[in-house]
């Protein structure tokens, strides 16, 4: 499980300061409970995984950092969540605001049903990110080119992104979130149905802006957590059971149950 | 027997069949239910359907024949020199019926024998007084030929149905015992049952078609009729709208077609922005209280019989327009001089048709899926942007064909523009001025005691068939954009 890449890292660490603190963070829908009293610091700078069994509420704990929880009627959120120590769950701050700063892939692929150029080029538009058109067109390139689909999509721009495979479609959402450029990045199983060769695409694009950003990201696969992220939080039927290094998770769990999980015993 | 004999004997025969093969059929295997090919009430089933189908097929076969060739032989009866010019066959012959019916309402009060009607020589004395005190009351004097063509009727469709109704219990007992043979363990009794339902069905589906096919095809011959009688180039190219009984009339459809096409503009120009609107207020920003009251309020307005509004155009919003626009009135000028106008039937249409728009674009805005607007809120964009740059280009093939739908309903809608839209055939441009459309004209046209055989009453069909084929046009245009825009997402 260790591998090369996960140890250099390690070693030129800065002592993180975090972006995201959650505490004591509840999710009910209606009256069932999906998150019980989940509390995680997100560092800066740095990839965060969230690993677990179907069903144990890794989405729903994503969806509660950019509140896109808001649009479910029956969903309810408990606890509070500071950004850089705001809470972002108080009246005063814009949930759209918010989401600009927090983008986010969602764990279905869903572009719009209108050209892969418009799908990209949709929240620069709107955040007038682009003064010119090839300004835009610059955005539009450098954003495909980063999520590793250019090549496959430079010569159909204008044809519509509902069009293309499975895979490429996520590959489209992932180049839409970056299109914006947020400040962190949530991604709910960005690579669940790419080919090894685009997920390692897709891995280099997430280590790349772990420079920049700050990248949470929800995955099924043990390798891969172990591969890109500096923390991993591992998550039981909607409570956080442990959270910590990565190395640590992966080598030397706390937790029993964290260790039957990642040796394939439970989930 | 009467008919309500049949009936009841049908109904104990349909019960008994079902409980006696099922009855046997279980004992042939001594009640274990597991040795059946079928569970046993499909055995009862299949009893009951033989038992009582041929039977009311017969009945339906027999009464549509007998009253064909029941008619044949009457009109054969009527002496040649009989029929004039004053008198013709068909209203000789609705005597006949009216008098025959009138007879066999005599005979089952117990007036009247039905022996001494049907017995040629026997005299039938204050025929008339009688029928007129059991409430039948015809239009002359009774003539000698009408009575006795009238008994002959009576007599034979006497004879006929009771002929018929004794056949059709002797073939539902044949039935059933014919069925009791199937009583046996290997007997696929569910797939019959499954066969014979899917016939019903069938025959159903085919009968809905038929009737929808006679009806155009009746247009069509009609309409071919006009066309024999009228040149068609003035029907469709000529300019002047002007029926008159004497001769020479000029009947183009064009002015009528000018006063529908602008009648329905204005009342897609006053439904298509409320209705779209309400529908994505609804759909989107309403909470979820609002939504459960406001949403069967707009479906009763859907309810609401188009005669009311029509009324309401008429008695209400036409003199309120005139109020202000008319002669003398609010503001002074002399704009309108009848409440019955273009914008008075076009306004009130649009507020019929507002629920219509709304809640069909309403089902399309929530078809589209949730996971657009979430991508869309997940890249920061307002709910404002994500209606107008997500969910109304993914909805907009739909609501197009939502608005053709009521482009289609405007130009075919009758009462609100009886009421509202006036009587005037010309090609004016003014919406304070009345018009008329091609509705108004085809029941204008066949209102009162008419005879189908001039081409003033019989270019009706040809303008029901235009009518007819515009919004079927449209209908089809849109249900297939409409259906072109679900397959993106199913
Ligand atoms: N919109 C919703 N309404 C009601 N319950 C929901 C909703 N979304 C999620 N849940 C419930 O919340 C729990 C957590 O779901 P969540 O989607 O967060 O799981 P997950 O960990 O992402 O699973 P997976 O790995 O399968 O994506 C589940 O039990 C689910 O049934
Ligand atoms: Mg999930």
């Amino acid at each position: 499980m260790k591998d090369q890449t996960y140890l250099d890292r390690e070693s030129n660490l800065t002592p993180g300061i975090s972006k995201i603190s959650a505490k004591n963070v509840n999710v009910y829908y209606d009256d069932v409970q999906a998150l019980k009293d989940v509390s995680v610091e997100i560092e800066k700078n740095a990839v965060t995984s969230f690993i677990g069994p179907s069903g144990c509420g890794k989405s729903t704990f994503l969806r509660c950092l950019n509140r896109m929880n808001d649009t479910i009627d029956i969903c309810k959120v408990t606890g509070q969540i500071l950004l850089e120590g705001e809470d972002i769950y108080d009246p005063k701050i814009d949930p759209v605001q918010l989401r600009a700063k927090v983008g986010m892939v969602f764990q279905k692929p869903n572009p719009f049903p209108k050209s892969v150029y418009d799908n990209i080029a949709y929240g620069p538009k709107i955040h007038g990110l682009a003064n010119t058109k090839s300004d835009l067109d610059e955005i539009v390139e450098k954003s495909l080119r980063r999520a590793a689909i250019w090549d496959e999509v430079k010569d159909r721009l204008s044809s519509p992104a509902t069009g293309l495979s499975g895979g490429q479609q996520q590959r489209i959402c992932i180049a839409r979130a970056i299109a914006t450029s947020p400040d962190i990045l949530l991604m709910d199983e960005p690579c669940s149905a790419l080919d090894p060769i685009a997920t390692a695409q897709v891995e280099e694009l997430i280590d790349e802006l772990r420079e920049n950003f700050c990248v949470v990201i929800v995955t099924h696969s043990m390798q891969q957590a172990a591969r890109v992220s500096k923390k991993t939080a591992f998550f039981h039927l909607g409570s956080l059971v442990e959270f910590g290094d990565t190395e640590k998770i992966f080598t030397n769990p706390n937790d029993p149950r964290t260790e039957s999980y990642i040796t394939g015993r439970i989930g | 027997m009467a008919l309500n004999g049949v009936f009841y004997s049908l109904m104990i025969l349909a019960f008994l069949a079902f409980f006696v093969s099922r009855f046997l059929t279980l004992k042939t295997v001594k009640g274990d239910i597991r040795r059946l090919h079928s569970r046993p009430v499909y055995y009862g089933l299949n009893s009951l359907f033989l038992t009582v189908f041929p039977a009311v097929i017969l009945l339906i076969v027999w009464s549509f024949a007998q009253s064909i060739l029941i008619d044949e032989k009457v009109k054969q009866q009527i002496p040649e020199n009989f029929i004039t010019e004053d008198a013709p066959l068909n209203l000789i012959m609705s005597e006949v019926d009216r008098l025959s019916e009138g007879l066999k309402q005599l005979v089952d009060q117990g007036t009247l024998s039905a022996t001494k009607v049907e017995n040629e020589d026997s005299e039938l004395f204050g025929i008339e007084d009688k029928l007129e005190s059991a409430g039948v009351f015809l239009s002359s004097s009774i003539s000698p030929e009408v009575l006795s063509a009238s008994r002959s009727k009576f007599a034979m469709e006497a004879f006929g149905s009771s002929t018929r109704n004794w056949l059709a219990v002797l073939v539902s007992v044949l039935g059933f015992f014919w069925s009791l043979k199937n009583s046996t363990a290997e007997f696929r009794a569910r797939n019959h049952v499954e066969r014979i339902t899917l016939f019903l069905l069938g025959t159903a589906a085919t009968l809905a078609i038929f009737t929808s096919l006679g009806i155009v095809l009746s247009m069509i011959f009609e309409a071919l009729r006009f066309f024999g009688m009228h040149p068609w180039t003035d029907f469709f190219f000529g300019s002047t709208w002007a029926p008159s009984f004497s001769a020479g009339s000029e009947l183009s459809i064009l002015p009528l077609l000018w006063g529908t096409l602008y009648i329905s503009f204005v009342a897609l120009l006053v439904s298509v922005p409320i209705g779209l609107y309400s529908a994505i207020y609804l759909s989107e920003y309403a909470s979820k209280p609002i939504r459960a009251i406001a949403k069967p309020l707009l479906e009763i307005l859907a309810g609401i019989p188009t005669i009311v509004y029509g009324l309401f155009a008429l008695t209400t919003f036409g003199p309120l327009l005139r109020y202000f626009f008319g002669d003398g009135g609010f503001l002074g000028v002399e704009w309108m001089s009848d409440s019955r106008s273009v914008i008075t039937a076009g306004v009130v249409m649009g507020m019929m048709l507002i629920p219509f728009v709304s809640s069909l674009s309403d089902d399309i805005i929530n078809a589209v899926p949730q996971s657009l607007r979430d991508g869309s809120y997940g890249l920061g964009a307002t709910q404002s942007e994500t209606v107008r740059k997500v969910i109304l280009p993914a909805a907009l093939p739909g609501i197009i064909g939502a608005i053709l739908l009521a482009a289609s309903r405007a130009i075919g809608e009758t009462m609100i523009v009886v009421l509202g839209a006036g009587a005037v055939a010309k090609f004016a441009g003014n919406p304070l001025e009345a018009l008329t459309t091609i509705t108004t004209r085809i029941v204008s046209q066949l209102t009162g005691d008419l005879e189908f055989d001039s081409p003033e009453t019989l270019v009706a069909f040809a303008l029901g068939l235009t009518l007819f084929t515009i919004t079927l046009g449209l209908n089809v245009l849109a249900l297939y954009i409409v259906r072109k825009y679900r397959e993106q997402y199913e």
